[in-house]
């Protein structure tokens, strides 16, 4: 596996401006070693429903029954929230989550075993839905980047996101290991985001781009305003090469509706860990969960 | 290693906010553009003489600066050396903090902040915000651990007294980790109008480089005063005790390309560095990420943080600034780990010796000396950062 080279997950970068130095012979290979991300974002283009839950809450062993319940209900991309300590860019409700889980002894050795057979189906029904890990630096720094990436590799993790890993940092020290295993490193922009560094977070952005909603951390908005509105149609204006996913305060089918109009679809967080935490974990809680969201 | 950690020889921050191995800005994208805007803008607004001269005015004027250099006869023949005391306790606010919240409300005002935030610990940091803010007519909101509301009463007072908002941290710990944790995610749901004053050498760059620039003050006047005193303005030793880090950052910081004096960082044992109750963090950490900097880190094997302990709630830090993170690495610094009863022996000791009642803080640093092994024609400089009227309740139930 570790033979394959790709200098991005986004097989349109193939055809366009970058080659990765490779003669077009060898293209053809990267094309072939599809990423799940990048694959259903050449299928599906509208509506992309993206939902976040931390691993090993409520209970430790939960992580696979919910991603499992996730895909069943339909959801385009599945983002499982490694738990850490300090989580700055989160809100209480999933501050709270990752407490748990901790406390539960939730740890990156652990949530790759958990996440070991769910590919291939041994333990169940086989995962095929896009996984991202999302989480912060620390934990991977200590787990070994490289280590990280191989592993997520080998248990099928599509990319993740570090929020407190900015761009410039990714690309200095870490964008060669990525690509090596093909794991996507989805970037955050925000309303306060200059347009000139959204078109370089574009540029070097493979997958989606992340649109925060607002300036706030997870969990504290409630709807949509104005303000958002002209953020979203600014955005949508400036025809990035990259789809977008909406999130932070989208919490019920008005938002995921709204963000839908103006992006690829939304990510939805703290309002699925409010619901985990109220109306359990169950496949059918789940169905119920997303079907509200999507209606 | 990776490219942007090829270790340096100087001390000096690098152009992307590294010292050595340590530094850098890990923050979430949110953050981004009030980080790079102050990134952008404070070597000019620390350059422009009309910042300079208000700066050195309020030093002078408001905090009482210079503050002396004092030469602890007694304390001299107790611990064998001959120990001048940096008495940064004599400062408006009773301790070197203010140095740091004055330049950063000039910087804030600069900027066009409206609204200033906090972190504390000991609550000596959000006094001296607190008192900026009420010189400058700022709103002011500082964070502060819930257990540390409780073990600081007073300072929760004087933070009201002065007209700022207090604001339990009720994650975590409770402690200044959390409390820290809270004032960046309050930052980022305010990115427009606020500016967060960080309390030491830590946060993203370029904070612990701007933070140090301002308690460089207490090294510029240390030379000129120890040149009076001694005709050298080199001592042999500097000793501070690091939490994290900023009356260290400033007592070494002119000094740092003299290789000739030696740096020596006191940190928290706490009730002993393998007790499970600790803050010694070069002693118990490994390089690691936190509040938006690569620096030594007291974490899990899982790379979760480790909540410290110390008896003194200004040392009570997972971490420490970049800057000793690199002075430790590159052995540039000796850092000694002192424990509670250490440090209030030393407590006690300064007070019947010189008529000094030290910050606790203060007390591990004077504890250092008596591990030093000093002869009598070693100069030393004792950064004395606080005064103790803070921990009475503290040092009461030892008497």
């Amino acid at each position: 596996m570790r033979t394959v080279r790709r200098c991005s997950g986004n097989p349109r970068l193939v055809v366009t401006d970058q080659n990765c130095g490779f003669p077009p012979a060898l293209q053809m290979t990267q094309e072939l070693t599809q990423n799940r991300i990048t694959d259903l974002f050449t299928r599906k283009s509208e509506r992309l429903l993206n939902v976040y839950f931390t691993a090993g809450f409520p209970a430790l062993n939960d992580t696979v029954s919910i991603l499992r319940g996730l895909q069943a209900a339909g959801v385009d991309i599945v983002e499982i929230g490694m738990p850490y300590s300090d989580p700055v860019a989160d809100g209480e409700t999933i501050q709270q989550s990752n407490e748990k889980a901790l406390e539960n002894g939730m740890s990156l050795k652990t949530l790759f075993a958990q996440l070991a057979d769910c590919r291939k189906g041994t333990d169940g029904d086989p995962v095929t839905v896009p996984i991202l890990l999302m989480g912060y630096i620390n934990p991977v720094l200590q787990y070994g980047v490289e280590k990280f990436c191989q592993k997520c590799q080998e248990v099928g993790v599509d990319g993740v996101i570090l929020p407190d890993l900015p761009l410039d940092l990714f690309l200095d020290d870490y964008a060669p290991i990525f690509n090596e295993y093909g794991i996507l490193n989805v970037n955050l922009i925000t309303p306060q985001t200059s347009e000139a560094r959204i078109r370089h977070i574009d540029k070097e952005s493979d997958g989606f781009i992340y649109m925060v909603s607002s300036a706030s951390i997870t969990g504290s908005v409630k709807g949509v305003s104005d303000t958002m509105q002209a953020y979203f149609e600014r955005i949508a204006a400036m025809n990035l090469r990259n789809p977008r996913l909406i999130g932070f305060g989208i919490n019920n089918h008005e938002t995921f509706d709204t963000a839908s109009n103006y992006a690829n679809g939304a990510i939805v967080g703290s309002a699925f860990i409010r619901h985990l935490s109220e109306k359990g974990t169950s496949a059918e809680s789940i169905q119920a969960f997303v079907q509200t969201i999507r209606a | 290693m990776q490219t942007t950690l090829e270790p340096q020889t100087s001390f000096e921050v690098s152009d992307k906010g590294f010292y050595g191995h340590f530094g850098g800005a890990f923050i979430p994208e949110m953050l981004y553009p009030n980080v790079e805007e102050l990134r952008q803008n404070y070597l000019n607004i620390i350059a422009d003489p009309a910042f300079q001269a208000e700066f050195w005015q309020l030093l002078e004027d408001y905090v009482g600066r210079p503050t002396p250099l004092f030469l602890a006869k007694r304390l001299s023949e107790k611990v064998g050396g001959t120990v001048y005391l940096k008495r940064e306790d004599l400062c408006h606010t009773g301790a070197h903090k203010v140095n740091n919240t004055i330049g950063q409300i000039l910087v804030a005002k600069r900027l066009g902040k409206k609204r200033i935030v906090a972190e504390t610990g000991a609550g000596q940091h959000g006094v001296a915000t607190a008192t900026v803010c009420a010189l400058m007519g700022l709103e002011c909101i500082v964070y502060m651990g819930s257990i540390d509301m409780e073990r600081q009463k007073p300072n929760v007072d004087r933070m009201r007294m002065l007209g700022a908002t207090v604001v339990p941290a009720t994650s975590g710990s409770q402690t200044l980790k959390d409390a820290t944790n809270e004032a960046m995610r309050h930052w980022i749901n305010n990115p427009v109008d606020t500016h967060y004053i960080i309390g030491s050498v830590v946060g993203p760059h370029p904070y612990p480089d701007m933070v140090a620039r301002f308690q460089s003050v207490i090294s510029q006047e240390v030379k000129k005063q120890l040149l009076a005193k001694t005709g050298s303005e080199n001592p042999n030793y500097v000793v501070a005790c690091v939490g994290g880090g900023s009356n260290a950052a400033g007592a070494f910081y002119h000094y740092l390309n003299e290789p000739s004096v030696r740096l020596v960082a006191a940190e928290a044992a706490g009730q002993g560095v393998t007790s499970g109750h600790s803050a010694a963090t070069t002693a118990l950490g490994k390089p690691g990420v936190l509040h938006g900097s690569r620096t030594i880190l007291m974490q899990t094997e899982d790379g979760q943080v480790i909540e410290p302990y110390s008896i003194s709630a200004g040392l009570d830090y997972p971490g420490i600034g970049p800057l000793h993170a690199h002075l430790f690495e590159s052995g540039r610094g000796d850092f000694y780990a002192i424990t509670d009863d250490e440090a209030l022996q030393a407590g006690f000791q300064l007070s019947k010796l010189e008529g000094i009642i030290p910050a606790l803080e203060s007390a591990h640093a004077l504890a250092a000396l008596e591990k030093m092994d000093l002869k009598p024609s070693d100069v030393v400089v004792v950064c004395l950062s606080g005064r103790g009227d803070k921990d009475l309740s503290t040092y009461s139930k030892y008497l």
